[in-house]
């Protein structure tokens, strides 16, 4: 298998998508011309054209809007948002009509649409460019959320999201791009939705973590290994669907789970995922389950304070080590 | 160097028929007799649509519901120049529209019962379902061009809104990027001077909500919302325009809300009465009925017939309504995703059982 990035395997997906199907196209800010903020898009206005790769004017409501329209006259609109952030300006479109619309028409339309957002904090950007709004969109019934921790499940999981009927927020992290990783070259890789990934096989604690976070998780993983504590790492990849049989079934069997989360803490996924742990397997748990989230402030624009705010290997291994010394 | 004028604009007003029935022929669209007689009984039919449903709220048989008292005209007639191939994205104040393109009536008294069946729209009419929330719909129309364009079919996308809706992001974003992509969209606005409270002098200081258009690069036109040849003329040559690659237009529609915002609202607290007086004299249907009586088309018995005739219709539409039943809890999952997940598939089954 070729090793590339979590850019181009994220470009290769649109590609091959785009030749595959021609009701594929994409439109956001500089995605044409300039090819992505993230050079996401690099190369699909010459192979694909201006009818089928779109710049907009700044206008995120009406990007998804559009996409929302198209969707329903049959294209398959992959709309970027620069970055996750400006999505909030569209959270009317994507709350109120993207995520009901097939609902409110009784079933009668399908809306298969991407918007893909890149996000996360770690880069210096400041309080309104440095969020991660996982959870808004995860509480919202109706919509898929993507959230790719490898170069190959970027690429398996946004051709799911392309070819899905359901509209999906696809979340890609902005400190992954220039992550490489092996990427299977078959056309038809495709990771289905709602499926976690167990990255890494143990049995003394569970750690449940998505996109970046899985990434950081590992490292953690390897870092306790050598202090003889064994981690089972589940990666979501889909927040919604949500296959909680897989981590409720490594926390049942491990005994002890630590959840690693970037967004807030308040009402967090996190939350909601040891929740979930608590419903099915409490008898089986040894130890609280323990969240690792981002702080409950704006992001702070220094880089000392910013790394304070967002988890790290550190972190995650001093949350590990606490379950570890708990018992109920 | 000299300072001059670069850009002007100039805004067309389009009236054909006036208040008392007559019509300027240079402009008349070239209906025959019966045609006239069909746009007569429509506007009759959407009035008694009208009429019943505010009746059925009051008796509590359906939910809150918006008059279209006054907008026959601009509904009817610019529905009349819609074909079938085209697409529509409604707000919530058009039911003169679904009437005119043969909407099934009970599907209307469904969906304001409060039964989302009633908005899954028959295969052959490309009508979405209706937009409550302000003008959010007119980025999907937009989109719903676009994807038309790229498609090369040959339609047009017509979507409707109110005089509020040009106050929102929705409708300048949506405008502004039908402009750049030259999309086959027709905007028709309704504007009937009142948003819940709120007169259109409180929207905009501009003198037209036509020439807000201009600023998007494509052409906005006032027509008389309540003169139905007029509104049909300027839609029918902005769908010709549409269809044949000429890009968007803005229709305004001058008109005028003769009743409450909806059935939750009493206009009378805030509207003065000497202004819905003047407006009465306007009505539309008066107004094409003194034509018709010039034209010797109308007669008393021709009038009564015909307003028995769509009362007859209601009826049967309101029975067919109310004889259907109701969802079944799991309708309210199934329709919720294209696939459901197997949490959703449990949740499901538990309702199912319990309820």
């Amino acid at each position: 298998m070729p090793e590339m990035t979590y850019r181009d395997a994220l470009n290769l997906a649109l590609k091959e998508e785009m030749r595959r199907d021609p009701m594929v196209v994409t439109w956001g800010e500089d995605v044409a011309l300039y090819e992505g903020s993230f050079k996401v898009t690099r190369g699909l206005l010459a192979e694909f054209g201006e009818k089928r790769v779109l710049d907009t004017p700044i206008s995120e409501n009406t990007i998804v809007g559009v996409a929302v329209g198209a969707a329903m006259a049959g294209l398959r609109p992959v709309a970027e948002l620069m970055t996750v952030n400006f999505a909030l300006l569209a959270m009317d479109q994507i709350i109120n009509h993207m995520s009901k619309i097939r609902y409110m028409f009784a079933g009668q339309t399908h809306l298969p649409m991407v918007i893909r957002a890149p996000g996360g904090g770690g880069s210096q950007l400041g309080a309104q460019h440095s969020q991660s709004l996982e959870t808004f969109f995860m509480h919202a019934p109706g919509i898929h959320v993507a959230v790719p921790a490898t170069p190959a499940d970027a690429k398996g999981l946004l051709k799911a999201a392309i070819r899905d009927e359901n509209p999906v927020m696809f979340l890609e992290h902005e400190l992954l791009y220039n992550s490489k990783g092996e990427v299977p070259e078959d056309p038809e890789f495709v990771i289905p939705f709602g499926k976690c990934d167990v990255k890494r096989e143990g049995k003394d604690v569970t750690i449940v973590a998505y996109s970046r976070m899985t990434v950081l998780a590992l490292q953690a993983a390897s870092e306790l290994e050598k202090e003889g504590i064994s981690c089972e790492v589940v990666d979501l990849r889909t927040l919604s669907p949500l296959d909680a049989d897989t981590f409720v079934v490594s926390a049942a069997k491990t005994g002890r789970a630590v959840v690693v989360e970037e967004c807030w803490r308040t009402c967090g996924l996190g939350a909601e995922i040891a929740s979930r742990i608590y419903e099915n397997c409490f008898d089986k748990l040894l130890a609280p389950v323990e969240r690792v989230s981002g702080l409950n402030v704006p992001m702070p624009y220094s880089r000392k304070l910013e790394k304070l705010c967002i988890p790290q290997v550190g972190t995650i291994v001093a949350a590990v080590k606490k379950v570890m010394n708990e018992k109920y | 160097m000299p300072e001059e004028t670069i850009a002007s604009l100039a805004v067309r007003r389009l009236s054909i028929l006036d208040e008392s029935g007559t019509a300027d022929a240079a402009l008349l669209p070239s209906f025959s007799d019966d045609e006239i007689r069909r746009c007569y009984e429509l506007l009759v039919l959407s009035r008694a649509f009208d009429t019943r449903a505010l009746a059925l709220q009051r008796e509590g048989r359906i939910g809150t519901y918006p008059s279209i008292l006054g907008q026959e005209a601009a509904q009817v007639g610019s529905a009349l120049a819609i074909a079938k191939s085209d697409w529509v994205f409604p707000s919530f104040r058009e039911m003169g529209m679904h009437i005119t393109l043969g909407y099934p009536l009970d599907l209307l008294f469904r969906y304001w019962a409060g039964d989302e069946r009633g908005m899954h729209a028959p295969d052959d009419l490309n009508i979405f379902p209706v937009c409550v929330s302000v003008g959010t719909h007119i980025p999907h129309a937009v989109g719903a061009a676009l994807a038309a364009k790229l498609r090369g079919d040959p339609i047009a996308v017509v979507t409707y809104f109110g005089d509020g809706a040009t106050s929102k992001g929705d409708f300048h974003e949506g405008f502004n990027l039908a402009g750049v992509y030259r999309a086959p969209v027709v905007f028709i606005c309704q504007n009937n001077q009142w948003a819940i409270s709120v007169p259109v002098a409180r929207q905009t200081a501009a003198t037209t909500l036509a020439q807000k258009a201009w600023a998007y690069g494509f052409e906005g036109v006032q027509v008389d919302g309540n003169d139905v040849f007029a509104v049909y003329r300027a839609t029918s040559e902005s769908l010709e325009k549409a269809r044949s690659g000429g890009g968007p237009t803005f229709i305004e529609c001058l008109t005028y809300r003769l009743g409450d915002h909806t059935t939750a609202d009493d206009a009378s607290r805030y509207r003065p009465a000497v202004e819905l007086e003047a407006w009465r004299g306007r009505d539309p249907i008066l107004r094409l009925r003194r034509y018709m009586e010039q034209k010797g088309l109308w007669s008393e018995a021709y009038g009564k017939d015909v307003q028995q005739q769509a009362e007859a219709r209601i009826d049967e539409a309101v029975h067919m309504a109310e004889s259907a039943p109701p969802p079944e809890p799991g309708e309210m999952v199934d329709a919720a995703c294209a696939t459901l997940s197997p949490r959703l598939q449990r949740q499901r089954d538990e309702l199912v059982q319990t309820s």
